[in-house]
């Protein structure tokens, strides 16, 4: 108790909250844009957090995306653009809601729901990481490097899009990542003798330039038309939202279930959470045929799902510090540069630490009452701020984030060339988020292989004497055979055609 | 800017046999048949595949998927002319800001950009100067970040 204590103490300090108000408006205002994602607010925020202390820093990139989360859908309802991927499940369904007039309760379900489902995966957080990490501490590196292997692949089959782009994307993150002194023999790699290379490709310049840089290119090589809006009056977002509220209750607490979960599962995050909840609340739902004409169920579900998706992402990332999505891939990274090192140690060593972080997401999902409805209010300014002038200032901010953490120019250079990759892969269908766990992951990945081969004496079979090292194996190998045989039961006709 | 998959899946190879050539330079740690050369290995027999099975799928579809479609922008020559310039800007920062100074290049490639993606030049001069002074003053006076002054070292603030 004592610890919770000293937790809520660290974040209500007035400092930390004005840091959260700063980072909440800004994730506010990121998220409202369509084309300017969740991750790009957390890879925009990283470079200024990096000069706080762990709490505040960790509070703005958790205030940030939960805000950002909810205000894309904002876009959505409106221009019928999602503002992030985790809006784009509903945006149909919300954007026929304000065609007839509805845009005020479309706009408030998805402000309360987004609420409810980020405060419901809050306390799953805080209350399974405890008790995992209990498991997690007695680990050895055998269980880690199923663990690293597990959460890989996770990302690569859940990931949107082809699983061999995925898998490629993985590999180019993987490769990424051996760059630099290797850390069980000391030799330097794929350095050609660069002094700049021998630490590795700087992580923080590499998550600017694939999830920020490549953003800008995107708006560049695009066709911009404006789509007007079509309600141009935004009323009182909570009217007539209690009867909405008490007849999908039941809808509410299925969305933010079904979100922690697959916020919890590693690779999944935000985006895929709303997908997976729309799906099953129109296969559940005794109207279905309503869906896709401005019925408020579905945005009731995916609404609650994809925040408390985000909550739900942080589990693995704090008890094993293997990222549930790419926003907690980033966080993981800062964690590291922040000398804390995330997994169950930190649990004993820092507990407020942790603690810190849950009431920080208690916080941010109540600021995002008074916020969001402000934002709605505001929404058509927002949504007015033109993008040619905000994309070139975008790009200066990358560039000063990228040579501030080595204050050296060759952070631009790997923004630059990691950023043209991004733009690359996704315009051909390789997913982006396998590439990011790939680099932080990299690491305990190899260090884990190698340390379990040297206690193992080479013998592959060590990687099986343990139970849950083996049991966590074994699921790993089921993960890859049931996708291998149905792509070969599927291919096998092919040929007939 | 879609590329065929076999273009990307002999990229792929080339990369993986000139990365796993390069990996036979790594000393081999004592008694070990494993050393640092291992996972680069493997990363690059796993590129080896994937890249095979890339490009076999893509000359399967080559009929529909041509080798390059730059898609509809680049037929807007504007399009493609900033899209040259956020690239140039970036290296022009790389090149130049040592010398030229943090404010100087920042305000340049701001203006630059800025018209060319639609601004008038009264705002994107307004705007550039705007957005240089206050990243500066958050990143080198907040933060104690050392932008480099260049030409500007004797004015520095």
């Amino acid at each position: 108790m004592d610890v919770v204590l000293q937790a809520i103490g660290l974040v209500l300090d007035p400092y930390v909250l004005a840091v959260m108000l700063g980072a909440a408006l800004f994730g506010l205002f990121v998220g409202a844009i369509p084309g300017l994602t969740a991750t790009m607010a957390t890879a925009l925020l990283v470079p200024v957090t990096f000069f706080m202390d762990p709490v505040p820093a960790i509070a703005a990139i958790v205030t940030a995306t939960a805000m950002a989360i909810f205000a894309g859908d904002i876009p959505g309802a409106l221009l019928r653009i999602p503002g992030t991927p985790a809006s784009a499940a509903y945006c149909d369904e919300s954007y026929a809601m304000t065609a007839q007039g509805k845009a005020e309760l479309a706009l408030g379900t998805c402000l309360v729901t987004s609420v409810i489902g980020g405060l419901m995966g809050s306390v799953v957080l805080a209350v399974t990481a405890r008790a995992l990490a209990e498991v997690a501490i007695q680990f050895s590196s055998f269980e880690y490097f199923w663990l690293a292997c597990l959460g890989l692949s996770c990302a690569v089959i859940i990931s949107t899009g082809s699983t061999l782009k995925g898998f490629v994307s993985l590999l180019i993150g993987l490769f990424i990542a051996t760059i630099g002194i290797d850390i069980t023999a000391g030799y330097p790699r794929f350095t050609f003798g660069s002094v700049e290379l021998m630490g590795g490709v700087s992580f923080i310049p590499a998550m600017i330039g694939m999830f920020a840089v490549s953003e800008v290119l995107r708006y560049v090589a695009s066709t911009h038309e404006r789509k007007p809006l079509t309600q141009q009056r935004i009323g009182n977002p909570f009217r007539g939202l209690g009867p909405v509220l008490r007849r999908y209750k039941l809808n509410i607490l299925r969305g933010g279930v079904l979100g922690t979960a697959i916020g919890i599962l590693p690779g999944a995050g935000a985006d895929i959470a709303a997908w997976i909840s729309y799906a099953v609340s129109k296969r559940f739902s005794k109207e279905p045929e309503k869906f896709g004409t401005g019925h408020v169920e579905g945005l009731v579900d995916a609404g609650a799902a994809n925040n408390a998706g985000l909550s739900g992402a942080w589990v693995p990332a704090l008890v094993f510090g293997i990222p549930g999505d790419s926003i907690t891939a980033i966080v993981i990274g800062v964690l590291y540069m922040k000398g804390m090192n995330p997994g169950p140690t930190v649990f004993l060593a820092q507990p407020e630490l942790i603690y810190a972080v849950f009431v920080a997401f208690f916080v941010a999902n109540l600021a995002l009452v008074p916020l969001g409805f402000m934002t709605i209010r505001l929404s058509r300014q927002i949504l007015h701020v033109p993008r040619r002038v905000l994309m070139p200032i975008i790009l200066l901010f990358c560039i000063v984030g990228s040579f501030a953490i080595n204050n050296t120019v060759f952070g631009v250079t790997v923004m630059l060339v990691l950023g043209v990759m991004a733009y690359l892969m996704e315009e051909n269908g390789f997913p982006v988020a396998p590439t990011i766990l790939g680099i932080v992951l990299g690491p305990m990945l190899e260090d884990n292989f190698m340390s379990s081969m040297i206690k193992a004496d080479g013998n592959l079979l060590g990687f099986f004497s343990r139970p849950i090292a083996a049991g966590l194996g074994i699921v790993l190998i089921l993960i890859w055979l049931v996708p291998l045989l149905g792509m070969l039961r599927g291919r096998r006709p092919a040929p007939a055609e | 800017m879609r590329l065929n998959d076999a273009v990307f899946g002999i990229l792929l190879i080339v990369f993986a046999i000139a990365e796993i050539a390069y990996t036979r330079t790594f000393p081999s740690l004592h008694g070990q048949a494993y050393g640092p050369d291992l996972f680069p290995i493997i990363i690059g027999v796993g590129f080896l595949i994937t890249g095979a099975i890339l490009t076999v799928q893509g000359l399967a579809q080559r009929a529909a998927q041509p080798l390059l479609d730059l898609g509809p922008w680049a037929d807007d020559r504007r399009n493609v002319v900033s899209f040259a310039l956020v690239l140039l800007a970036l290296l022009f920062y790389i090149l130049a800001s040592d010398w030229l100074g943090f404010v100087l290049t920042a305000f340049i490639i701001m203006v630059v950009l800025l018209k060319s993606f639609g601004s008038g030049l009264i705002t994107a001069v307004v705007v550039a100067a705007l957005t240089t002074l206050g990243v500066q003053a958050l990143f080198a006076r907040v933060l104690l970040v050392p932008l480099p002054w260049g030409l500007l070292q004797p004015v520095a603030w």
